[in-house]
């Protein structure tokens, strides 16, 4: 079914992408930062998302975990509108409740962590199972610190953040964002706020999660060897749109447009 | 030195303490006013609401430009005015909280405009509701700023309380006051009253920056 | 009777009360500017016993309360042969007062310039005082305005405690017309408009063009 605008109220069927944006924008004041973006990812792909600074790479991930509102269109996330309520046959703007009851899908990993530094490593993973879900303090416990151990940061759960370097920080982060069981986990320049000497800790859990996991992924990055390792699909943004996209094979060994070439090429001049 | 006399300095000592007793306890109920009603004003003044926000932000500007004295006496004269008595305590407790909660209100609205965006960000993906993001994040992370302002503010208040005794709360200037009018004397009852202040204030000054360091350690900032 | 008419009846005393209010509070200033920056150079002295002497008054006036140094000025001075008219107990209790106070915003301000300053005064061979004089204030000042402009709403409702000891300002005028008419709503209610449109209108909005002047001045705006 539609509503009037020509957007479904539901995506059903096999290959409902876990996320879709359709025909999204979003511009702040005159600056239109994204232009009637379309993308699908599926369920268990892994999507790396690279291109110039002031693309718009921050702004997709932040809509999708509800950070920003959108200007027009509709985001879903595993077929039901995320960004908007079916209402009465409509799509409308969505409440604080409706957020609240989608973004559940959902989780994130920031380039400056934001671990809750009056919480340990451990406190910061239980805080949303035990607040948020509801689970009992000994479940959520016991599922933060396999989340710990799986991160490799078992041994300083009981560290407050600023005592962990920046690499723990993040996996701590990102133990944290797992906890509460997203279907999608975004990530945005997880490592560029760290030690050159640091970013594999970091890196090395994603390849883990990516290779035992089946989570939906979008990940921003700069690192382009990574993001060839391990995306299924790399899309190249270029002012607020895609202006291409494929297997990192494809996208980094035979780009097709020539501003993918001049980015690629520049960024390899660079390193 | 010069006519002090120790006998009567001995003599009004007692009526002096148990003055300050008084003293003590309505800085402290004045004080618990503030600190709730503080909160509360800060938080109003985050509501989606702009005429709320605005309301509430003329209201606290007002009574930070005015004199708490005259706060006092508006109190305590105009309820009986429409017919609602007040005791000089509960007036007083209430100008005093009010007034304070005010100043406080500017403490906690630094300290919540200090926790970084991120944490907000941090929380929102969690999936916080509002409340659980000020309760769990954002104050925890507002408080230890403020403390510095609030320890400040618990000093004032107490120095604040003798404007109490103009509506005839018996806090340690009124005891002076009656002490100097009954025997003729206010060197003693005056210079006493100054030395109490001093040995509670500059100990307290103290005690409050060892208690913010505490805090701090003990929310691992 | 309505506040209109209570108006057209009491104005003239409200007005004079203004008056001395204004007197006492620009009074009171110019004594609590000349304590600050007094006992702030003091403060920052290299003489121990300069440093000690303004660490005493600055900890004696914060810590003890204006209603205490008021009635211990006024009352207790005279014993010592030392008889102050009350309007000038008045401001000087006030101005002594605020000078503690401010004498930490000096500090302050003067710690806040860059050693780069004082450095670069040195190595041109200015003098201690003219370091202090021509380089080193003006940069403090603009710093220090933002809390000064603070300060001043706190002398200005400081003033109504002069009241206490019947210098017949705002507050004085407003609690005689109230024992006599007990008209508390529409007395206390006008003084406390007043005291906040003097705060509001006059006293802040000079303090934010002195800050701008003060910047422009030294090419910061
Ligand atoms: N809150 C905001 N207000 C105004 N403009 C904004 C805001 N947030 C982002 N922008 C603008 O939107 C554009 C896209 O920003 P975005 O953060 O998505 O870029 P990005 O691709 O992530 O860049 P980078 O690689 O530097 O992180 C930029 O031009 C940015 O200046
Ligand atoms: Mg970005």
């Amino acid at each position: 079914m539609l509503d009037k605008t020509g957007f479904p109220l539901e995506i059903t069927g096999e290959d409902t992408p876990m996320v879709s944006f359709r025909k999204v924008n979003k511009s702040y004041g005159a600056l239109t930062v994204l232009d009637d973006l379309d993308l699908d990812v599926a369920a268990g792909e892994m999507v790396s998302i690279i291109g110039p600074s002031g693309s718009g790479k921050t702004t997709v991930l932040r809509m999708l975990m509800t950070l920003e509102r959108i200007n027009g269109g509709v985001i879903y996330v595993d077929g039901k509108p995320l960004t908007h309520m079916p209402r009465g046959g409509q799509l409308v703007s969505a409440n604080e409740r409706h957020l609240r009851s989608r973004r559940a899908d959902i989780g994130m990993c920031f380039q400056h962590f934001n671990l809750f530094p009056h919480m340990t490593a451990l406190e910061n993973c239980m805080e949303g199972p035990v607040q948020v879900l509801g689970l009992p303090k000994a479940e959520a416990r016991d599922r933060s610190e396999e989340l710990l151990e799986l991160v490799g940061m078992i041994a300083k759960k009981d560290q407050h953040p600023s005592r962990l370097s920046g690499g723990q920080q993040q996996r701590v982060a990102i133990a944290r964002a797992l906890a509460m069981r997203p279907k999608v986990m975004l990530f945005d320049e997880v490592t560029s706020a760290l030690d050159p000497e640091v970013i594999g800790e970091v890196t090395n859990v994603i390849r883990q999660l990516v290779s035992e996991h089946n989570l939906t992924m979008l990940m921003v990055t700069h690192q382009m060897g990574f993001a060839r390792d391990i995306s299924d699909r790399v899309c190249f943004f270029y002012g607020g749109r895609i202006e291409e996209q494929g297997p990192p094979t494809q996208l980094f060994g035979n780009p097709q447009r020539e501003r993918t070439q001049q980015f690629l090429s520049a960024v390899r001049e660079a390193v | 030195m010069f006519d002090w006399k120790w006998d009567f300095t001995w003599e009004i000592l007692p009526r002096l303490i148990s003055a300050t007793g008084n003293t003590l306890i309505a800085a402290g109920a004045g004080y618990v006013i503030a600190v709730v009603l503080g909160l509360m004003l800060a938080l109003a003044q985050r509501t989606p609401s702009r005429a709320v926000t605005f309301t509430v932000r003329e209201f606290v500007e007002f009574i930070r430009s005015t004199p708490l004295i005259l706060q006092i006496f508006f109190v305590f004269y105009v309820g009986p005015q429409f017919g609602i008595r007040l005791s000089p305590w509960m007036s007083g407790m209430i100008a005093i909280g009010l007034h304070y909660a005010c100043y406080l209100s500017e403490v906690y609205r630094g300290g919540i405009e200090s926790v970084p965006k991120g944490q907000w960000e941090a929380a929102i993906a969690l999936n916080m509701t509002t409340v659980q993001k000020y309760r769990r994040v954002i104050i925890p992370q507002a408080i230890p700023p403020a403390l510095a302002g609030m320890g400040n503010y618990l000093v004032g208040i107490f120095k604040d309380t003798p404007m109490l005794s103009v509506i005839g709360v018996a806090e340690l200037i009124h005891t002076a006051n009656a002490i100097g009018s009954e025997n003729y004397r206010f060197l003693e009852p005056y210079t006493m009253v100054g030395i109490i202040f001093l040995a509670i204030s500059l100990p307290a000054a103290g005690l409050i920056r060892l208690f913010e360091g505490y805090v701090r350690r003990k929310l691992g900032l | 009777m309505g506040f209109y008419d209570f108006l057209i009846q009491y104005w003239p005393r409200l007005l004079t009360g203004t008056g001395v209010t204004l007197a006492q509070f620009l009074l009171a200033a110019v004594i609590g500017i000349a304590i600050s920056l007094c006992m702030g150079l003091m403060k920052l002295s290299q003489n121990a016993l300069m440093r000690g002497a303004a660490v005493t008054y600055i900890e004696i006036f914060r810590g003890t309360s204006l209603v205490v140094q008021l009635y211990w000025i006024f009352f207790v001075l005279p014993l010592f042969g030392l008889t102050i008219e009350k309007f000038t107990a008045g401001y000087l209790a006030v101005g002594m007062n605020i000078g503690a106070y401010g004498a930490e915003l000096v500090r302050g301000g003067i710690l806040s310039v860059p050693k780069g300053q004082w450095e670069a005064a040195l190595a041109i061979n200015m003098s201690p005082a003219q370091r202090m004089r021509r380089i080193i204030l003006p940069q403090a000042l603009v710093s220090m305005l933002p809390p000064w402009g603070n300060l001043m709403i706190e002398l200005l409702k400081g003033t109504a405690l002069v009241s206490l000891i019947s210098v017949a300002d705002l507050m004085f005028e407003a609690r005689q017309i109230n024992a006599s008419t007990f008209l508390s709503a529409q007395v206390f209610g006008a003084a406390l408009v007043i005291y906040y449109v003097l705060a509001r209108f006059l006293v802040t909005p000079f303090m934010r063009w002195l800050e701008r002047h003060m910047a422009r001045k030294l090419g910061r705006a």
